[in-house]
């Protein structure tokens, strides 16, 4: 059984540039940067016939493309692989509502408001909330206090 | 719902960012961005007080800069002093900064605590969530100790909101995995897990996480969550699809959530009656549920139902413990081998591989062999056929195995380059473990080389070669397969290696063939001897010598050769100290000598299959240890078990010490030693190099060997990829004597050789042990012997540990094993007829001078074997004297220097039942327990 649930998440593009990376463990930055351009390496070879799933060292990458965006979590290779692919799904449908019409741009210029709302579904590498609603409602909430 | 504009609230930033997308070059960004770093830092750096906006718009662009890849010097402490501003976006921007550039700064470590402690006492939602926020991401060290204590109260607080609830709960988490030192238990722990009844789906999500992970340490303590856990997971799966509302994701309720709990699940064994008919119900409706139509065409409504069904599985699979779930889940995931969606095949297939482990699963596992070998076929994505090869590898038993063994062969040929060297190690292991005709087994390893050759390791062919030496039935095959198989133009080196071997040993099998006369069979090895590298070389020589003694015949053959300038004068030491002793041995040498030096390899002692070792290695520890030993207890290995113990005790009764030494090697082919081991570099990754303690723990598996040798005298004690340690000893009466032999595997000094005997305070009075010191420098595939003098004073219970010290390479090496001298080596046989037995039988009738054992076998039970073991144990085995002619009974007595203890023993055997019962009686307690200890051990 994994007693350390997402080692982080990222968001990088096809060229990959990293839109988000989120850490739930200790890596120092030379460290993350190899994990950013390794992961880089491994997905975007993958074609849709592919699984959503790929070994990596001694985790793996649960991903999904959407448009020219990968979002990957990285988990233990006994996670449940389904259970994150669609808290990835779940978490672009927050985004997309968020942002109305997600694009790029909208996580490159809000990178900051984008911490905010991975921070309300995931907390210390562990699936937080997974109302939309109830992530939403709370967004809005904080947003009205700017 | 309003839409965010882009940067809104932040211009400044929106334009910077903006300028730095628009840069044409690296050189250009960093120009902009120097200069926006020298802005900064004069604002900082002003007179002028900053506002509270400015102040958040400059720390977001350093973080925005820091972000883009660049180092970030300064700016921490206007991050600190946003955290005590009151509005909210400042606040965040503070947190944020610190959360990403932590910095371990002591002084702004405790700032912001500080920050943070106000924050939490704030009883502002809003602030107390960004506070938690900070401390789940970073999870210092620091922070532990701040707020460890803390953060249960804010969580099992009555009037604390649901969403810092959840924050608070996976906050402790974090704080528990990095100092779980500094988490206390106590009070809330119990309260914590009542929030599995919360109404709050968000609490429950967020507290069966960190209760799960809690439990995992403390099972005690947590385990009411288990039917807390139920309940609810009840009440999710029994739930209409709008039950749950907004925790409802594509008509599926809750279904992270229900993960969650049944991962938790996961922590504990079966559940007690009441709870475990309310938890079978669950998985039987997620498993009903899958068969029923989809609600939904689209892909999260059934990735997400699976998501719960492929966990509902791990839990049956978990508690193996249900055949009619266990086969249900089977007859589930056989339906997705065959879905549209690769996601799902691999899925099934993984799944399947733990399902192949239970007895429960493993025959209804086995209907889907077709579907599997198809999807080795046919799978565009190698993941997927990784899997296959692993699930096909799982669910292998002798009735499959030559299908699953020919399939795999045959995806060998195209298989991705990255799995074929363990595709290599399985399909060996497979066709070892299953081997019933040992022909098949020599043909698929030659298959192996033939298609695979360069992945084939040298535990591979090592192996081929003890199995083949071991079992005098498939020799003669042997020979026979790899002379044909060396026809073949061109031929994998590893084929010349094992055909050099085993026409060495047994080439005289087909010499009576005029097609494979000796001078074919050498004529035909020596035409590969050009083309070969250096060890392969020096094995043939040997084999050569060998051959001067199998056919007297192509001696003068075998001597020009070997008097060859190129043998003779060879730049390769080892090569030319082969030629020139093997020409030696060969002119100076007796018929007689020549024949004893030349003998046959004795049997190898048995020992884990290396090539099974290599694997666990190469996968890790986990997997594949678990799905072998669950395997093991089904099925009786054909070569593990105990067989070759009466083989080997009788092979070293009458052994000449040279013969002797050389069953020591465990790939060399002739007296010389073995072959420089080029390779073995990267072998040496050592389980006990990196113990550096004075004494090392005992070696893992040395307990094995050293139950090998209570029933025997000689053999190999222990071995690793540097050190071998073979013993041959004699006893009589309370006196023996041991002889150790250290042999040096690699080519490498060993430095420093220290072998120590240690008795322990209770073992010294009653064992005297002498020795004299080794030579410290052991030089690279030598040997040195140390013998040990034996006394035997009183009867004794421990053993001796040998403890290792030596340096190879740049680091220290520690082995310590046990030293196989036990109470039973003193023993004297006495042969006595059946009224007399009984006699004594009836004189040592006090309770404590009887010990009983009942035990389950171990090994097949079998008649000739359990005689060969009561005779290796030392006492006389006494024919026809029980009246049951299927009992044992065997009499003797143990010699000590102050006493002698007289004991009888009866070993009653229940083949239906697969037990035993063995009796001891002999005149003192602590000896009767000592010697059933041990001879219970053995069957």
């Amino acid at each position: 059984m994994s007693l350390h649930g997402i080692r982080f998440i990222l968001i990088q593009n096809r060229a990959g540039k990293t839109r988000l990376a989120k850490w739930y463990m200790q890596f120092d930055d030379d460290e993350k940067q190899k994990l950013i351009e390794e992961v880089h390496a491994v997905v975007t070879v993958r074609d849709a016939k592919h699984t959503n799933f790929v070994e990596f060292r001694n985790f793996k990458i649960i991903y999904r493309r959407y448009a020219g965006l990968y979002f990957c979590i990285c988990v233990d290779v006994n996670d449940n692989n389904l259970a994150y692919l669609e808290a990835i799904h779940n978490f672009v449908e927050v985004l997309n509502e968020y942002f109305h019409n997600v694009c790029e741009l909208d996580l490159v210029f809000n990178f900051y408001k984008v911490y905010t709302v991975v921070d309300e579904m995931f907390l210390a590498g562990e699936i937080r909330e997974t109302s939309q609603t109830k992530v939403l409602k709370q967004l809005l909430m904080l947003q009205s206090l700017e | 719902m309003p839409a965010v504009s882009k940067g809104d609230g932040m211009r400044g930033l929106a334009v910077f960012i903006s300028d730095i997308r628009n840069c044409k070059s690296k050189e250009a960004e960093i120009k902009r961005i120097n200069k926006e770093l020298a802005n900064i830092r004069s604002k900082f750096k002003g007179d002028k007080a900053l506002d509270g906006y400015s102040k958040k718009k400059y720390v977001c662009k350093l973080l925005f800069i820091f972000l883009l890849g660049h180092d970030i010097d300064f700016g921490h402490m206007e991050a600190v002093n946003l955290l005590s501003s009151n509005r909210y976006t400042e606040k965040q921007i503070g947190y944020l900064f610190i959360s990403v550039l932590v910095n371990s700064n002591s002084e702004l470590i405790r700032l912001i605590n500080n920050a943070i402690k106000n924050d939490l006492a704030s009883r502002n939602p809003t602030f107390m969530g960004l506070a938690l926020h900070c401390i789940a991401s970073v999870g210092s060290r620091e922070m532990a100790e701040a707020f460890a204590g803390e953060i249960p109260k804010v969580l099992v607080a009555g009037d604390t909101m649901d969403s810092v609830k959840q924050s608070a709960a996976l906050c402790l988490l974090r704080l528990y995995r990095t100092s779980s030192d500094l988490v206390p238990m106590g009070d809330w722990t119990s309260r914590v897990v009542h929030l599995l009844n919360d109404q709050h789906l968000g609490v429950v999500t967020a507290a069966t996480s960190l209760i799960t992970t809690l439990a995992q340490k403390n099972p005690e303590e947590f385990k009411t969550s288990v039917s807390l856990a139920v309940s609810r997971l009840s009440r999710i799966v029994t739930s209409a699809s709008t039950d749950l509302q907004d925790y409802t994701y594509y008509f599926v309720p809750a279904p992270w959530l229900s993960v969650k709990l049944l991962r938790l699940l996961q922590c504990y064994p079966p559940p007690d009656p009441a709870v475990r008919g309310r938890l079978t119900e669950c998985l039987e409706t997620i498993l009903n549920k899958a068969q029923e139509p989809p609600k939904s065409k689209k892909v999260q409504h059934s990735n997400a139902k699976n998501a719960v069904l492929f966990e509902a599985i791990s839990l049956i699979i978990h508690h193996d413990s249900e055949p009619n779930l266990l086969v249900r889940a089977c007859n589930q995931l056989g339906q997705f081998l065959q879905h549209r969606e690769t996601n799902l095949r691999y899925l099934a297939l993984e799944s399947m591989c733990t399902l192949a482990s239970s007895e429960f699963s493993h025959e209804a596992v086995k209907t889907h062999i077709e579907t599997v070998i198809n999807a080795l076929k046919t799978e565009r994505d190698v993941s997927v056929r990784q899997r296959a090869v692993d699930l096909l590898y799982a669910m292998c038993d002798r009735s499959n195995a030559p299908q699953i063994v020919a399939e795999m062969l045959s995806y060998l040929e195209t298989a991705d380059y990255s799995i074929r060297e363990e595709i290599v190690l399985k399909v060996a292991i497979l066709a070892e473990k299953y081997a019933v005709d040992y022909t098949w087994y020599v043909d698929t390893i030659l298959n192996l080389i033939r298609i695979a050759g360069d992945y084939v390791s040298e535990e591979v062919w090592y192996r081929v070669i003890q199995i083949v030496i071991n079992r005098d039935d498939v020799q003669g095959y042997a020979a026979k397969t790899v002379f044909e198989a060396l026809q073949a133009p061109a031929c994998h080196e590893n084929l010349v290696k094992v055909g050099g071997y085993i026409l060495g040993e047994f080439g005289n099998l087909i010499a009576g063939d005029p097609r494979s006369s000796p001078l074919i069979q050498f004529n035909l090895l020596h035409s590969k001897f050009h083309l070969c590298s250096v060890p392969t070389r020096a094995l043939l020589l040997s084999t050569y010598i060998k051959f001067v003694n199998l056919f007297p015949e192509v001696k003068p053959t075998i001597q020009d050769v070997l008097r060859s300038d190129s043998q003779l004068r060879n730049a390769d030491v080892e090569l030319q100290q082969r030629a020139v002793e093997y020409l030696r041995l060969s002119t100076v040498a007796s018929t007689d000598i020549l024949a004893t030096v030349l003998e046959e390899m004795p049997p190898f002692p048995e020992r884990e299959s290396s090539i099974l070792a290599k694997l666990k290695k190469k996968k890790g520890p986990s997997t594949v240890t678990d799905l072998e030993d669950t395997k093991r207890e089904r099925s009786v290995d054909v070569n593990g078990g105990p067989e070759p113990a009466p083989a080997s005790t009788s092979a070293m009764s009458t052994p000449s010490p040279s013969a002797d030494l050389l069953g020591l090697g465990a790939a060399p082919p002739a007296p010389a030693g073995p072959p420089p081991s080029s390779g073995s570099g990267g072998l040496l990754v050592d389980v006990f190099s990196d113990s550096a303690s004075a004494v090392a723990p005992l070696a893992p598996g040395s307990e094995d060997n050293f139950a090998r040798f209570v029933c025997k005298n000689n053999g190999v004690l222990f071995e690793n990829q540097l050190l071998q340690i073979g013993l041959k000893s004699e006893f009589r009466q309370n006196l023996g004597r041991m002889f150790i032999f250290y042999g040096n595997k690699t080519s490498t000094q060993f430095l420093n050789f220290t072998p120590t005997l240690i008795c322990s305070d209770d073992l010294q009075p009653h064992l005297n042990l002498q020795t004299k010191p080794v030579d410290p420098t052991v030089e690279g595939g030598a040997q040195v012997q140390q013998v040990v003098n034996i006394e035997c004073v009183s009867d004794f219970t421990e053993a001796p540990v040998l403890s290792i010290q030596f340096r190879y390479g740049g680091t220290f090496q520690n082995v310590s094993v046990q030293l196989p001298i036990t109470l039973n080596k003193f023993f004297q046989p006495t042969e006595m007829a059946s009224q007399d037995f009984f006699q004594r039988w009836k004189q040592l009738s006090n309770p404590q001078q009887e010990v009983q054992n009942i035990f389950k076998a171990k090994h097949p039970m079998d008649t000739e074997v359990t005689k060969a073991k009561i005779i290796g144990f030392g006492s006389a085995l006494l024919e026809e004297v029980d009246p049951n002619p299927a009992n044992f009974v065997g009499a003797g007595i143990i010699h000590t220097k102050t006493t002698q203890i007289g004991c009888l023993l009866r070993l009653e055997p229940n083949l239906q039942a697969q037990m035993y019962r063995l009796t001891l009686r002999t005149s003192k307690e602590a000896v009767s327990q000592r010697l059933c200890e041990l001879l219970s051990a053995q069957f």
